[in-house]
C-alpha cells in the first residue's frame, strides 16, 4: 500500500487510459529505476486491462468512477498524494515514452534546488527526441509565447515528465487545468511565483497506441491552450499560496 | 402580421404550460424556471398588447413589430443559453471533484482493510 514514509517521500504516478499495450513494463521499469518507491497507476475509467496488468506489475491503483480527461485523473492523483503526505510527486506517462532512468535525476534536482517543479526537457541530451514538423512549430510557439509572461525560457513547455514538490502540490489540489494541463500548469505555478527547472531527458518511442492529437484536435488544442494561459494570466489569485519571503 | 403575433400567443402559452407543468413534475428546479416563466409571460403580454409592442418597436428603432418581439425573444435566449453554459460548468467542476474524491476514498477505504485483514 502506498503511504509516505517519512520526510521527503516519493511517488511516483502514472496516468493511463486505456494503456493495456505499455503499462506492465512502464510500472516494471519504473520499479526497477527507483526500487523501494511507490508507483500509484490513475486509471481514467480505463475499458481495457489497464488495471490487472498494471496491478500485476506491482502499482497501486486510483480507479476514478468514470472519465475525466488527462487533468481530471493527474488532479486526483495529486490529490491523493497530498493527502498521504508525500513531499515529491514524479508523474511519467503510461504509454512508455519517459524513460523512468531520469526519475532520479528529476527528484535530485528538485531537493537540490527547492524549486516548486522540474520538467524532463524532451529537446536535448541523450536519446535526442524528433517529432513532426506541426507538433515542432506549435511548441516553438508556446515557447515564444510563454517566454514573457514566465520571465524566462521554457525549453520544452509540453512534456509531461514533471516533478513537483509538495508546496506544488498543495496547489494543484485546489488549481489544476483540466484539458491540456501541461502549458497551462506553467502559468498556474508563475502567478504563486513558483520556480520551475529543466533537465535534458531521454525519450522512447510509445511503447503501444499513437497520439492522440489528431490534426483537427490540435487546432483545438492550440486555441484552448492559448485561452487557458490568458485566462490564468488574467485570473485573480489569493496570496495565501505564495511562498514565504526568504 | 397579425397571424404571426397569434402564432407567438400560442407559443408562448405553450411555453408557459411546459414550464408549469415540468415545475408541477419537478422536471425543473424553480431557480431555472422563473427565468423561463418571465420570458414566456414577456412574450405573452407583447404579442396580445399591440401598443407596448409598437412602443417596443418605436424604442429599438425597427420597421416592424414582429421583429422586435423576435429580437427580444432572441435576446432572452442568448442570456439563457450562456446561464446554462455557466451552471453546467459549474456542475462539471463539482462532479469532477466528486469524481475525484470518490476514488481517493474508496482507495483509503480498500487500505484500510487491507490493513484491518
Amino acid at each position: 500500500m502506498i503511504r509516505a514514509n517519512g520526510p521527503g517521500a516519493l511517488l511516483v504516478i502514472v496516468p493511463a487510459f486505456n494503456e493495456e499495450g505499455a503499462i506492465g513494463p512502464v510500472v516494471r521499469s519504473v520499479k526497477e529505476a527507483v526500487p523501494g518507491v511507490p508507483v500509484l497507476v490513475i486509471d481514467d475509467c480505463s475499458g481495457d486491462s489497464t488495471v490487472a496488468l498494471a496491478t500485476e506489475a506491482g502499482a497501486a491503483i486510483l480507479s476514478l468512477p468514470h472519465h475525466l480527461g488527462l487533468g481530471g485523473c493527474l488532479q486526483a492523483g495529486y490529490k491523493l498524494a497530498y493527502e498521504l503526505g508525500y513531499e515529491y510527486v514524479i508523474r511519467v506517462d503510461g504509454d512508455g515514452q519517459h524513460d523512468p532512468r531520469d526519475i532520479p535525476r528529476l527528484l535530485e534536482r528538485l531537493r537540490q534546488t527547492d524549486c516548486e517543479m522540474v520538467i524532463g526537457c524532451r529537446i536535448s541530451g541523450d536519446g535526442a527526441w524528433r517529432t513532426g514538423w506541426v507538433r515542432a512549430l506549435g511548441i516553438w510557439f508556446f515557447r515564444l509565447m510563454l517566454r514573457p509572461i514566465l520571465g524566462k525560457p521554457v525549453r520544452d513547455p509540453t512534456s509531461g515528465f514533471v516533478g513537483v514538490n509538495r508546496r506544488a502540490l498543495d496547489v494543484f489540489s485546489h488549481s489544476f487545468p483540466l484539458e491540456y494541463p501541461e502549458i497551462e500548469t506553467l502559468v498556474v505555478l508563475q502567478r504563486r511565483r513558483f520556480r520551475f527547472e529543466e533537465i535534458p531527458c531521454r525519450m522512447r518511442p510509445r511503447l503501444a497506441g499513437r497520439s492522440t492529437l489528431t490534426a483537427r484536435k490540435s487546432m483545438y488544442y492550440l486555441v484552448h491552450v492559448l485561452l487557458g494561459v490568458f485566462v490564468n494570466v488574467l485570473k485573480y489569485e489569493h496570496r495565501g499560496h505564495r511562498p514565504p519571503k526568504p | 402580421m397579425d397571424r404571426l403575433l397569434h402564432v407567438t400567443t400560442g407559443v408562448s402559452i405553450l411555453l408557459l404550460a411546459m414550464v408549469l407543468t415540468s415545475l408541477r413534475r419537478a422536471h425543473i428546479r424553480v431557480e431555472y424556471s422563473v427565468t423561463w416563466l418571465l420570458a414566456s409571460v414577456a412574450m405573452l403580454v407583447l404579442s396580445l398588447w399591440r401598443g407596448l409592442l409598437d412602443a417596443v418597436r418605436n424604442l429599438l428603432g425597427l420597421p416592424d413589430s414582429p421583429l422586435a418581439l423576435f429580437l427580444l425573444g432572441a435576446a432572452v435566449l442568448l442570456l439563457l443559453a450562456f446561464r446554462s453554459s455557466v451552471v453546467i460548468s459549474h456542475l462539471r467542476d463539482n462532479n469532477i471533484a466528486l469524481a475525484q474524491r470518490v476514488a481517493i476514498l474508496e482507495h483509503r477505504l480498500r487500505d484500510l482493510e487491507e490493513h484491518e485483514g
